[in-house]
């Protein structure tokens, strides 16, 4: 036992190694996403049909904005956190992550942050209730007492953050294997390397934010409140400067999956690596100049309103290059479609529909029109659903053979991708429509001509909801046991990860691969 | 077995009444999928913008997703198709970086024109002064006496699924915004409260109505008519029961309208000279309540444990008079959910709703509070 794990609860309580960490970070934003799952389904079963039927406005509320915050902060991010455990130090030939306490530490306070956010629920006056994006003065002067927790914990979820980013830039810079040189690394660990700057920038500015609404809530500053001098604007300016670069870290670290599984199943090298790497760039440079685009009817001087049109619609051109490089990678590959490429084509078709609906909110004086309606619901949910969730779960069945040393049942992943991407497609397409029809996001009842899309949309929301239960079978059987997968597990796959035994021995590279 | 889908049958049959409320609505107003053109000029520039940017995302989207889905077709392993092992060209990268850009430049030229076109708030022929309110929206015509509040008038048995929903089921209100058609005209938007958006689709107008600043925009109406809009900025509970209607009537008619709403602004201050007898002012005092307490306190007076008091039994209500009158025209110092109704409500509605207060909901006080006495309180502070 030298060398292996501890028995018992205890492993996972003190573990410094990595992949136990990988492993906990997965199942914890698993849960969470089941957790915020379940939210989502109770509001679209109130929205099934016009009238309150189910919950009341307030209990709605609440719903929409721990749906929002724990799927954000709960399944996606800490989701690409436990990729990037398992497979960063794999990846670069290192033995482990360069700092494997603070590793512990950045995941052992998180379950705490959540079960605090969670227990506002049974809080008098409830769960926080002004939306996943907060806006002053409605979640300060006018915001539930649970309001101090939810400060509380979003703090400890951005200490988490900075520390996992931290750790993974540490690593990357420095413990790669000799010859893995910075234009040589897997997509995935530049695309980390960058979310992981994107997060240190970031989320010291939520971190900033949210103290501010403290200070107005309890300590009598005036930050948002104009009747002391403050702004409320200013929330919004402060909260998008973080907010839009967190929309890319929620999606940078899925192009590096993305890029890793399509050359596979192509059998072809992935087209125009560098331009990938300077595309991942650029658009991390460009989130930082763009927030505004979420403030277009704030009322902003025209000049502000135009330089962050333009700049937002520049966005446009390194997200094409992309695309364009992972169709080309494609064309005239020798392809094959098992559930993880299916997985990654579906991220690049929807992901792109995301992308078309993206710019024409760009459009300062359109969007007039769809800001704050269901169009803008159904882009951000076509950008983060076959986005971010869509490129984890192809990264978890790409890579799970390698973690567990079996293979899933193929024609259950297959039935999971299925249900799951005809589930989101009946969920979010209809939003599209409601929204340009004229139907405003994060209200409980709603007018009768939207009555039709909703209840489609309903139906579509239980229907992924459904898919999710076959992909943790799926997974809870693969871990038990399953045909043994190879050492290479697919077809001549490129990367170090590969060269290991599968299932990955619980240290590896102790001494670095050499590379070629 | 058969029983049990018996059952189900029967359990399907008693929602029916419900679920049929939205099967009347008019065919062509339902399955709607664009935006519409709206009555404004400015509306359909926009709407071509959004048509012209929609074709060209789906000329690309044919473009990359032809390229694909015929890869996808052709190039696989199980027919037997040998991967080539090209993988990069700079000429390509360059090709697709720059045709792009070409493509936006085409795209910001039109919406540049029309956002100084939306910009251009000059000038206007009349302004109106709109005020978000958890939820209700005030509108004063600036230069007159007239000013009211305008609050969701489908009543809450239509919500709760007592009765059948009417054809503009939570798209009315109890006073429209009138209008003039074919005049500029300027509205000004702010808040009292939280952030509110004042969005009318078929105007093609939406702005953030914020406390303590002041917005603008503008339109001119092309045709008569009414036009329903929604508050589009989550303000709190009821953020989804707060429309707006637009009345636009011709120049004459909104003239008539205009001077009778003044005429009737004249009356009210009369009317705060006048003494009411208790029946008056409780008969108002429900009317009152309903429209302005009822969301938070609740029909019954009960309030919601934890968030909004009761005000059956509660120690304002059933104490001394000038702590009452204090919260209802002051709002509460500690809870900024209870607005200040001063500013919001005539004297003779602020006299009624207290009587209301103080006598109903089992509170058994039996005094009575005339207009005449929420002017000197208001005159004393």
């Amino acid at each position: 036992m030298a060398h292996g794990p501890k028995p018992g609860f205890s492993r996972w309580l003190y573990t410094t190694n990595h992949k136990d960490i990988g492993s906990m970070y997965l199942w914890f934003s698993f849960a969470m996403f089941l957790l915020g799952g379940c939210m989502a389904l109770v509001i679209r079963a109130e929205l099934f049909e016009p009238g309150l039927q189910i919950v009341q406005p307030e209990f709605f509320n609440q719903m929409t904005t721990m749906h929002g915050l724990i799927m954000v902060f709960g399944a996606v991010m800490p989701a690409f956190v436990g990729l990037a455990n398992w497979m960063i130090p794999m990846m670069i030939g290192a033995p482990d992550m360069a700092l494997p306490r603070m590793n512990n530490w950045s995941f052992w306070i998180l379950p705490f942050a959540f079960a605090m956010l969670a227990s506002t629920l049974f809080m008098d006056g409830g769960a926080p209730n002004f939306g996943w994006t907060f806006y002053a003065p409605l979640s300060t002067e006018y915001a539930p007492p649970s309001t101090t927790f939810f400060i509380f914990s979003i703090h400890i979820m951005g200490a988490s953050s900075i520390m996992g980013a931290i750790n993974i830039i540490a690593t990357i810079l420095n413990m790669r294997a000799p010859g893995m040189t910075l234009m040589k690394m897997p997509l995935f660990v530049w695309t980390w390397l960058i979310t992981a700057y994107l997060l240190i920038a970031v989320m010291p500015v939520l971190a900033g934010v949210v103290t501010m609404m403290l200070m107005d809530i309890h300590f009598g500053t005036s930050f948002f409140s104009a009747a002391g001098g403050g702004d409320p604007v200013l929330f919004q300016h402060v909260f998008w400067f973080f907010g839009h670069p967190e929309v890319y870290i929620m999606i940078l670290p899925a192009f590096g999956i993305v890029s890793a599984i399509i050359p596979t199943f192509a059998r072809k090298p992935l087209f125009g690596y560098s331009s990938m790497v300077y595309a991942t760039a650029s658009i991390a440079f460009l989130s930082f100049i763009v927030w505004a685009h979420h403030m277009f009817t704030v009322g902003m001087p025209i000049a502000g309103e135009l330089f962050f049109m333009y700049a937002t619609m520049l966005i446009a051109v390194p997200t094409g290059v992309k695309v364009f490089n992972w169709v080309t990678t494609m064309f005239r590959g020798s392809m094959t479609f098992e559930t993880p490429m299916l997985f990654a084509i579906a991220f690049v078709i929807l992901f792109t529909i995301g992308g078309f609906s993206g710019l024409m909110l760009a459009i300062a004086p359109a969007d007039f029109q769809y800001h704050d309606t269901y169009f803008v619901v159904a882009h951000f949910h076509y950008v983060l659903v076959p986005g971010a969730i869509f490129s984890i779960t192809a990264g978890v069945y790409y890579w799970l053979p390698k973690w567990t040393g079996n293979m899933y049942n193929e024609t259950m992943g297959k039935v999971h991708f299925w249900l799951a991407f005809v589930g989101l497609n009946v969920t979010f397409f209809p939003m599209h429509f409601v929204g340009l029809a004229g139907m405003p996001r994060r209200i409980p009842d709603y007018a009768l001509q939207f009555a039709d899309f909703n209840q489609i949309a309903s139906v579509g929301a239980f229907l992924f909801g459904a898919a999710q239960i076959v992909f943790l079978f799926n997974v809870v059987r693969t871990v038990m046991g399953g045909k043994k997968a190879t050492d290479e597990v697919w077809d001549d796959p490129e990367g170090l990860e590969w060269t290991v035994a599968s299932p990955a021995p619980y240290h590896t590279f102790s001494t670095p691969p050499a590379v070629r | 077995m058969l029983k049990g889908f018996d059952r189900l049958f029967a359990l399907l049959a008693t929602s029916l009444p419900a679920y049929s409320a939205f099967a009347e609505v008019e065919g062509a107003e339902r399955w709607g999928v664009n935006m519409t053109q709206g009555v404004t000029e400015v509306s359909r520039t926009t709407y071509d913008l959004h048509m012209l940017i929609f074709w060209i995302c789906v000329a690309i989207g044919v473009v990359v997703f032809g390229v694909m889905f015929y890869s996808m077709w052709r190039h696989r392993k199980s027919k037997g198709y040998r991967a080539a092992q090209f993988h990069e060209s700079t000429a390509v990268e360059l090709v697709w970086t720059i045709i792009p850009t070409l493509i936006l430049v085409l795209m910001a030229i039109p919406a540049t024109k029309t956002l100084y076109d939306i910009y251009d708030t000059g000038e206007a022929d009349l302004d109106i002064m709109v005020t978000g309110y958890q939820w209700k929206w005030k509108y004063d015509y600036l230069g007159t006496d007239v000013s009211f509040f305008s609050n969701l008038s489908t009543p809450r048995s239509q919500v709760d699924n007592q009765l059948p929903k009417g054809e503009n089921y939570l798209l009315e209100v109890d006073e429209p915004v009138v209008v003039p058609v074919g005049k500029k005209i300027r509205f000004l938007f702010t808040a009292n409260d939280v952030i509110h958006a004042w969005w009318v689709p078929d105007l093609a107008v939406k702005k953030d109505a914020i406390p303590g600043f002041i917005n603008d925009a503008w339109t001119r109406i092309d045709e008569p008519g009414i036009y329903r809009g929604q508050c589009a900025e989550l303000c709190g509970k009821d953020h989804g029961f707060m429309p707006i209607v637009v009345k636009a009537v011709p120049e004459q008619e909104y003239d008539a309208w205009l001077n009778e709403r003044a005429a009737q602004a004249a009356k009210m201050r009369e009317l705060t000279e006048k003494t009411f007898d208790f029946d008056e002012l409780f008969a108002m005092g429900e009317k009152v309540y309903n429209r302005n307490c009822a969301a938070c306190h609740q029909p019954n007076g009960q309030g919601v444990p934890g968030t909004f008091p009761a005000i059956a039994g509660s120690q304002v209500a059933t104490g001394p008079l000038d702590k009452h009158l204090n919260m209802v025209v002051n709002g509460s110092s500690k809870n900024p959910a209870m607005q200040a109704f001063g500013p919001q409500l005539s004297e003779v509605d602020i006299a009624a709703v207290i009587t209301y207060q103080r006598n109903a909901f089992g509170n058994e006080m039996g005094d009575t509070v005339q207009p005449v006495d929420i002017l000197n309180f208001k005159n004393k502070q």
